[in-house]
């Protein structure tokens, strides 16, 4: 054999052997090389991968790996050397990387398998999470329902329509088998099933109230899990295999008066009803928290919505009943108002139709009075023109009774002789009493007054009244009337208990009796007696009714005058006495303020009291001036004492009562300043009196003064007295009658 | 009291003297009523105010009968003005002899004017002498603790 460079293999090939080994290596070259192909190419797809270095690693390894076994091919065949080097690189390279690639991978692959790891917990979480949000989302659709079951509560003010709609909301939110409401009953000592969602049950059905259960779930607010078989919830048809759990809650019934402005009421109220809600049965439903929880604020809604509704209900029941109150009070005044209009269009008719006669009958009796007559004849004239103007004084007073009765009369108070008012009474009725042969009696206490301050006019009115009464309804006998001055023990009578006259100084009582032996009156009539119109049964003989106005009248004026008047009779046909007491007034004791300027008093005696009367003083000389100004101080005036006619002029003022020229001033000044003063008080009422004041007894003198006006002369030198009686006529007769 | 009692004696007879005399009429007496616990000082005041015009009334006088051309509707004029004051206080003779001088004004008279100014001043004076000794005889009485007696 020759020595060749050609490497041999050991055995001789087996050709077909051969041909597989051959294919294989053909086949694992192409795969090692097509393998990175495929690295690179999903690798570049992805964005990343952090282990690009790796990769190369591989690559190479894997590339060599291909070539070693791509080189292997030739290596069947008889070789070259060249072949067998590049075999030898080959898998020199080839064993380096792969080296390196095991130890590089031993790093690695732990990495990996983290990386796998936390893959799965990631999952776990998002899992965890989507099971939350599951539930957040539940609770947040709970809580829309709850929004929208209390607005639907609140959107109405009907008592029902809040509890049904809260069932049907809740019954739908909730999904329930069923839910109730029990009510408290009037007594508060059961609870009454009022409303229920599903109309199963009926209603009324009723339970104690002091069941333990019910007690433990008013004793909270919160939503209490009850056992199926509680009463309450025994509302279903038995036979359901299992019942769903039942849950109660107070609702708590509130009143008006429950609102503080500070505490919700929570302890205060007392009185619940009880709401009862299922679930379903047969499901494996609980009550979830939250459920509860919606429970617990729609239960407190449903209470403010009841309370208010019942508020409104109460409100508009109290306004129904104003309306009503309201109508029947209108109608009330417009009857009242007919009442009043009619009865005052009768008392004018009747006033007019009354009066017509009557002014006839005065006008012709005074005629009459004026024509010759005879003493006899005279007499009944007169008395029939008393009568008769007594009788006009009547019919004013039906018109006065009225006003009577609205408070609206006043009394003419006046100073009068109080015994000729008691002889003209007698006067009045003596003829008719003659007529009638009754004899009548006065008999005057002897410290009777002779002059009073009183309502004359209605006085003797009362008093003929009496004495008529008297003298209408006996038919035989006498009369007496009697008049004193009451004493304190006359005052008090068991018959007026509440008259308590205090007499004064400036006042005294006149007690008057009257006394008849008529027909007397019955006791149980005489209550009736001073009642208008009313009429006692048995005097409706032949004699006039006893009616009328008149003792109702009588009444009054006696009331106005501050007194009393009653009657007192033992029976039927036993005469009467009637008594008044009236308040009068004594003269000279009376301290009304006497204005020298109003003088009602038509007494002989001259007002000695001038105080506050506004004077002005014009005269030129300062001796003659203090002493005219001393003198009108010393009788009480308010003087303004002035020198000049300008001042004069300027500084009287309505005010002033009186001025006084002093006329010593010569000529023209005093009719000046009269003149001007009348130009500057157009008014009559403004204008004080001018009264010129001189020593000249001239006659020019006074007829100048008359002829610009002025309202009286005086004389000088003036006295004291002579300044009294100046001012006192000239304030009562507005001028002086000749120059004092 | 003796005192008060002899005072009150001396002023009724000085003033009793004065009425009688007519230099007092009954116009003081009125003068003399006016005055009350209001105006206690009354008639001091008025017959202070009397003095003081009267002075000054006098000097016009004197003065306007001095002037070259008198002019007789002015001293007219003072003296009717002297005559109200004077008739206003109770000083008659004063009043009267201003009525007769206002006779020679009318007539104007010059030398009757001028001799009734005289006559006029010294009544003046003379009333005021007599009407401050009643005066101060007044004044002299309320010390001692007297009530002045009022003349009717």
């Amino acid at each position: 054999m020759e020595a060749c460079n050609c490497i041999e293999p050991q055995w001789p090939a087996d050709e077909l052997l051969m041909k597989y080994q051959y294919i294989s290596d053909f086949f694992i070259a192409l795969a090692y090389f097509s393998i990175p192909l495929e690295l690179i190419y999903f690798v570049k797809k992805s964005a990343v991968f952090p282990y690009r270095w790796v990769l190369v690693q591989f690559g190479a390894f894997i590339v060599l790996c291909g070539a070693t076994h791509l080189i292997n091919l030739w290596t069947f065949t008889t070789h070259s050397r060249t072949v067998a080097v590049v075999m030898t690189t080959a898998k020199i390279l080839t064993a380096v990387v792969s080296c390196a690639t095991a130890l590089m991978l031993v790093h690695i692959i732990p990495d990996l398998l983290s990386v796998k790891t936390r893959e799965v917990f990631l999952k776990n979480k998002a899992a965890e999470l989507d099971r939350e949000m599951g539930l957040i989302r539940t609770q947040e659709e709970t809580g829309r329902h709850v929004r929208m079951l209390t607005h639907e509560i609140r959107s109405t003010l009907d008592r029902h329509t809040i509890l049904k709609t809260t069932l049907v909301e809740l019954g739908r939110t909730l999904s329930l088998e069923e839910c109730a409401l029990w009510m408290p009953t009037r007594t508060g000592l059961e609870l009454q099933l009022s409303y229920t969602l599903h109309h199963q049950n009926p209603v009324g059905f009723t339970v104690p109230i002091q069941l333990p259960m019910i007690n433990q779930v008013f004793s909270t607010n919160r939503a209490v899990k009850i056992s199926p078989s509680s009463p309450v919830a025994r509302l279903r048809p038995s036979g359901k295999y299992m019942p769903g759990e039942v849950v109660a809650v107070r609702v708590p019934l509130l009143h008006l008066s429950n609102f503080q402005i500070n505490d919700w009421p929570e302890l205060s109220t007392k009185r619940y009803a009880l709401m009862v809600l299922m679930l379903p049965s047969d499901s494996a439903r609980q009550w979830h928290v939250h459920e509860l929880e919606l429970v617990e604020v729609v239960a407190d809604q449903v209470a403010v919505a009841l309370s208010h509704a019942a508020i409104l209900e109460e409100s508009m029941r109290a306004r129904d009943l104003l309306m009503q109150q309201n109508v029947a009070l209108d109608l009330a005044r417009r009857e009242a108002e007919t009442a009043v209009r009619a009865r005052n269009d009768f008392l004018a008719v009747m006033n007019h139709e009354m009066r017509t006669p009557m002014h006839a009958i005065i006008a012709l009796s005074s005629l009459l009075q004026e024509t010759e007559l005879t003493p006899e004849q005279r007499l009944m004239v007169e008395t029939i023109l008393k009568s008769s103007n007594l009788l006009a004084a009547l019919i004013n007073d039906v018109l006065d009774l009225s006003k009577l009765e609205d408070g609206s009369l006043q009394l003419d108070m006046g100073t009068f002789n109080l015994h000729a008012l008691f002889r003209e009474v007698l006067n009045l009725i003596k003829p008719i009493a003659s007529v009638k042969k009754l004899s009548i009696t006065l008999s005057l206490s002897s410290d009777l007054p002779e002059y009073a301050i009183g309502d004359e006019k209605r006085l003797m009115q009362v008093l003929l009244n009496v004495v008529g009464n008297a003298v209408k309804f006996s038919k035989e006998g006498s009369i007496s009337i009697t008049a004193f001055v009451a004493k304190s023990e006359y005052l008090r009578d068991p018959r007026a208990p509440e008259f308590f006259p205090v007499p004064s100084d400036n006042h005294f009582y006149l007690r008057i009796q009257v006394k008849d032996t008529g027909l007397g009156i019955n006791p149980q009539d005489i209550p009736k007696l001073f009642t208008k119109f009313a009429q006692s049964q048995p005097l409706t003989t032949k004699n006039s009714s006893g009616g009328g106005l008149g003792l109702a009248i009588c009444k009054r004026f006696v009331n106005l005058m501050e007194g009393q008047i009653w009657i007192e009779s033992e029976g039927l046909g036993k005469g009467s006495t009637a008594f008044f007491i009236v308040k009068l007034g004594i003269p000279g004791h009376s301290n009304e303020s006497r204005l020298p300027f109003v003088p009602k008093v038509p007494g002989n005696h001259m007002p000695t009291n001038f105080s506050g009367l506004k004077i002005v003083v014009m005269d030129d000389n300062s001796v003659g001036r203090m002493v005219t100004k001393g003198l009108l101080m010393h009788l009480g005036c308010d003087v303004l004492a002035v020198g000049s006619a300008d001042e004069c002029v300027r500084v009287v003022t309505p005010e002033h009562k009186v001025v006084f020229l002093d006329a010593s001033v010569p000529g023209a000044d005093t009719c000046e300043v009269a003149v001007r003063l009348h130009e500057k008080f157009s008014k009559r009422l403004d204008r004080p009196f001018i009264v010129a004041l001189t020593g000249n007894t001239d006659r020019m003198v006074k007829e100048n003064c008359s002829r610009v006006g002025m309202d009286g002369v005086v004389l000088k030198p003036i006295s004291v007295d002579k300044m009294r009686s100046v001012l006192s006529e000239l304030l009562e007769h507005g001028f002086l009658a000749e120059s004092q | 009291m003796e005192i008060v009692g002899q005072l009150q004696k001396q002023y009724v007879d000085f003033i009793n003297s004065l009425f009688r005399e007519g230099y007092l009429d009954d116009q003081y007496v009125q003068l003399q009523k006016l005055q009350d616990d209001s105006n206690p000082e009354f008639v001091v005041e008025v017959v202070s105010i009397f003095f003081e015009d009267s002075e000054k009334l006098l000097n016009d006088l004197a003065s306007s009968l001095q002037q070259q051309v008198v002019d007789f509707k002015k001293v007219d004029g003072y003296v009717h003005q002297f005559k109200g004051s004077s008739s206003s206080v109770g000083a008659q003779r004063v009043k009267n002899a201003c009525v007769a001088f206002r006779n020679f004004c009318d007539e104007k008279n010059l030398d009757g004017c001028s001799r009734f100014l005289n006559l006029v001043k010294q009544e003046f004076y003379l009333v005021k002498n007599k009407l401050e000794t009643l005066l101060r005889l007044e004044q002299q009485i309320l010390q001692a603790g007297g009530t002045v007696p009022l003349i009717e």
